[in-house]
């Protein structure tokens, strides 16, 4: 076990940067997610990590060692690619015992680790099996299997559920999830996905053009995001963004969009124009709401319905509770929930910070 | 467009039956969705419309028009294939033109100029009628694959997971495009997924298949708030809807009453001393996040979810009361028939 430290971390293929002068914290037994669309950097990131790749500069220190210019194998970490990789001709124990032996550990070593790892991931019936013949499932603990026995320092993961379908990958993440709180080994896993990165994560690292744009916890990158970038990344659908009539007063908890006054968390810095930040999900229909509106376009999921109102500050989606039914061309008004709407400045897309948000100790670009 | 009727119609691959006497009637101007799991008969279903497979026995009437054994160019049916399959060293223009010029048409090449203008506009295209099929984005590229069915204006829409092979942003745009589209030409569709949120959200009707059966055939609000069978109650609904033993209901549940189901929507969290519910149950949470409005708890080792806007967490361990309102409980039997409450 061990804490991963990045410093300055830097890498350029040619005239192309793909990571930029990026630091990072990652603490002893943490489950963090690199996120970010494709490009932004996050498998440079952990290839360096893993030692596949050098980086043009700056350091990787492992638990307190300088591993920057090691080689894989030194490192004592654990790549998992695709869950799938597996010796289709082994059994299972076969499998399990493949990276055992190469470290030239003894027999009874070797069958203890295996006991273990067969228990926490519950395969005991099956170690006896050829590879070939099992589930996806099975197959995929197998490969985790594989990774745990080593008794690595930490683990590195690169998108490992991007083959399954939704339902599954659903399951899986679980699955992870209740196998680090059981074994607590540092963890880098790299998505694409956001659900992966909520559902998995302590710490979220956003990333974007090979800069790290916000690392915090999944609540607080949910609800303080660091920019309109970050915000637009997480939650589905996304926040909605609206142009303020006038411009941002450090101290003013109130706003005014489309005409009409909404209040907000104070902000604690001024800005020439702005944005508010408002999800989904934290936008209802009110008699008494200050913004009026059209639904223009409805979906329904079951749960609830995502519906389009075209307003004076733009189209504002809204999230519906089942019980109501939103016909299109109707006209309805809109509350903002003032405790969840957040500020950006226009200009820079970056959050202003309130009261609450520096309170929370979000992290303020 | 057409109304499309199936009478018994099956098909069997080897020994197993892929599409299981299948009766099924689509009105015009009707988006219909088949939803199930990989392997349930979807695709087969929608080759057989097509005129790709033909039936083993039953008949398929287009229109009142019996065109069970009438080959698939006589069907005038467009199909989109979950892969856009466009021609690859042909502009956008001539790929969506393409079906237009099948000698057997003979249209006049100022038509089809219109035509293919027309159905760019639509989906947005118009500036790249120009460039290869290859310079498209994947969306792109869709879009085409769909101008092209509708630009022959043919009689049924026959679309396999279209939407499948996109990336989440643009599979929504698209959705909601596609929903916008079907409603202003009337057209009459029939959808194939595995994707249940294609489905609530694009449907007029949905019908769920399992095994080559059609479990239940239902508005999509239908299906999910009044699922006929266990099946059915767990196909739709994110997270899944909860079970929990009928046992728990002490007396208050039907007889023959063996699960109970909820939607995680449904469950409420309580005061202890809340007195409105007749069945308020203390459980230990487990999980909760704000971010996804999810609180995972237990009780007897059965795991409950819930979702609801919170504005504060319940630290794992914690004791809460949950209840299950009465108008919300759905109760099935051990064979996963549904029951009258």
């Amino acid at each position: 076990m061990a804490e991963i430290r990045i410093e300055n971390l830097h890498k350029s293929f040619a005239d192309f940067v793909a990571v930029r002068q990026c630091s990072l914290n990652i603490a002893d037994g943490k489950f963090v997610v690199l996120l970010g669309p494709s490009g932004c950097g996050k498998t440079t990131t952990l290839r360096m990590i893993a030692g596949l790749e050098f980086p043009t500069s700056g350091q990787i220190l492992l638990g307190g060692e300088d591993v920057t210019y090691l080689r894989p194998r030194h490192r004592d970490i654990a790549m998992v690619f695709q869950l799938f990789a597996l010796y289709p001709h082994m059994r299972v124990r076969q499998n399990l015992a493949f990276p055992l032996q190469n470290e030239g550990l003894p027999r009874s070593e070797i069958e203890r680790r295996i006991a273990h790892v067969a228990e926490i991931l519950r395969i005991g019936e099956i170690l006896d099996c050829p590879v070939g013949g099992l589930s996806g499932g099975d197959r995929q603990r197998i490969a985790l299997g594989r990774a745990i026995v080593r008794h690595p320092k930490a683990f590195l993961m690169d998108e490992p559920l991007g083959t399954l379908d939704a339902e599954f990958r659903e399951l899986m993440c679980v699955e992870l999830r209740r196998l680090h709180n059981q074994i607590g080994t540092t963890t880098v896993f790299v998505t694409h996905d956001q659900n992966e990165a909520m559902a998995l994560a302590d710490m979220i690292v956003v990333m974007n053009r090979g800069d790290i744009l916000q690392a915090d916890s999944p609540e607080r990158i949910y609800n303080f995001p660091a920019s309109k970038f970050v915000a637009n990344f997480i939650g589905q659908p996304a926040m909605n963004f609206l142009k303020l009539d006038q411009p941002v007063r450090c101290g003013t908890a109130m706003v005014r969009v489309g005409g009409a006054q909404t209040a907000v968390a104070e902000p604690l810095a001024d800005a020439a124009e702005g944005l508010l930040g408002v999800r989904p999900e934290h936008v209802a229909f009110a008699a008494d709401g200050p913004l009026a509106g059209e639904i223009v376009t409805s979906e329904y999921f079951g749960s609830h319905h995502i519906t389009t109102v075209a307003t004076s500050a733009g189209p504002i989606k809204v999230h519906v509770p089942k019980g109501e039914r939103p016909l299109m061309g109707s006209n309805v008004r809109l509350k903002f929930n003032s405790q969840r709407v957040v500020l950006f400045d226009s200009r820079t897309e970056l959050l202003i910070p309130n009261r609450e948000s520096v309170q929370k100790g979000a992290c303020h670009v | 467009m057409s109304s499309v009727r199936l009478d018994s119609v099956s098909k069997t691959f080897g020994a197993t039956a892929a599409v299981d006497t299948l009766s099924l009637t689509i009105a015009d101007g009707e988006f219909f969705v088949i939803l199930g799991p990989s392997g349930a008969g979807k695709t087969t279903t929608l080759r057989l419309v097509a005129g790709l497979e033909t039936p083993d026995g039953g008949a398929i009437h287009l229109d009142g028009e019996n065109v069970t054994h009438a080959h698939p160019a006589e069907r005038d049916v467009a199909f989109v294939f979950q892969q856009y399959s466009l021609y690859p060293h042909l502009t956008v223009f001539d790929n969506i033109a393409f079906p237009l010029r099948s000698p057997k048409r003979r249209i006049a090449e100022v038509d089809i100029r219109q035509r293919v203008e027309q159905v760019a506009a639509v989906l947005h295209i118009e500036s790249k009628l120009a460039r290869k099929a290859t310079a498209l984005s994947g969306g792109e590229m869709q879009r085409v694959a769909i101008g092209r069915a509708l630009v022959r204006q043919p009689r049924v829409f026959l679309m396999d997971e279209p939407l499948s092979s996109l990336d989440a942003k643009l599979r929504e745009e698209l959705r909601i495009e596609l929903k916008r589209l079907q409603r202003d030409l009337g057209a009459t569709v029939i959808y194939v997924t595995h994707d249940q949120v294609e489905a609530t959200t694009l449907a007029d009707r949905i019908g769920i298949l399992e095994g080559g059966r059609l479990l239940q055939v239902d508005t999509p609000q239908q299906i999910y708030d009044e699922p006929q069978s266990l099946q059915v109650a767990q196909r739709l609904g994110s997270p899944h809807i909860n079970l929990l033993p009928a046992a728990w209901m002490n007396g208050h549940a039907p007889r023959d009453a063996h699960h109970l189901a909820i939607r995680p929507e449904d469950i409420q969290v309580v005061a202890p001393e809340h007195p409105e519910f007749d069945a308020a149950f203390p459980f230990s949470a487990i999980e909760c996040s704000l971010e996804k409005h999810l609180l995972v708890a237990e009780r007897d080792a059965i795991e409950v979810r819930v979702t609801l806007l919170m504005e504060h967490t319940y630290a794992s361990g914690s004791e809460i009361r949950l209840a299950f309102p009465k108008n919300r409980r759905i109760y099935f039997d051990s064979s996963g028939k549904r029951l009258a409450s």
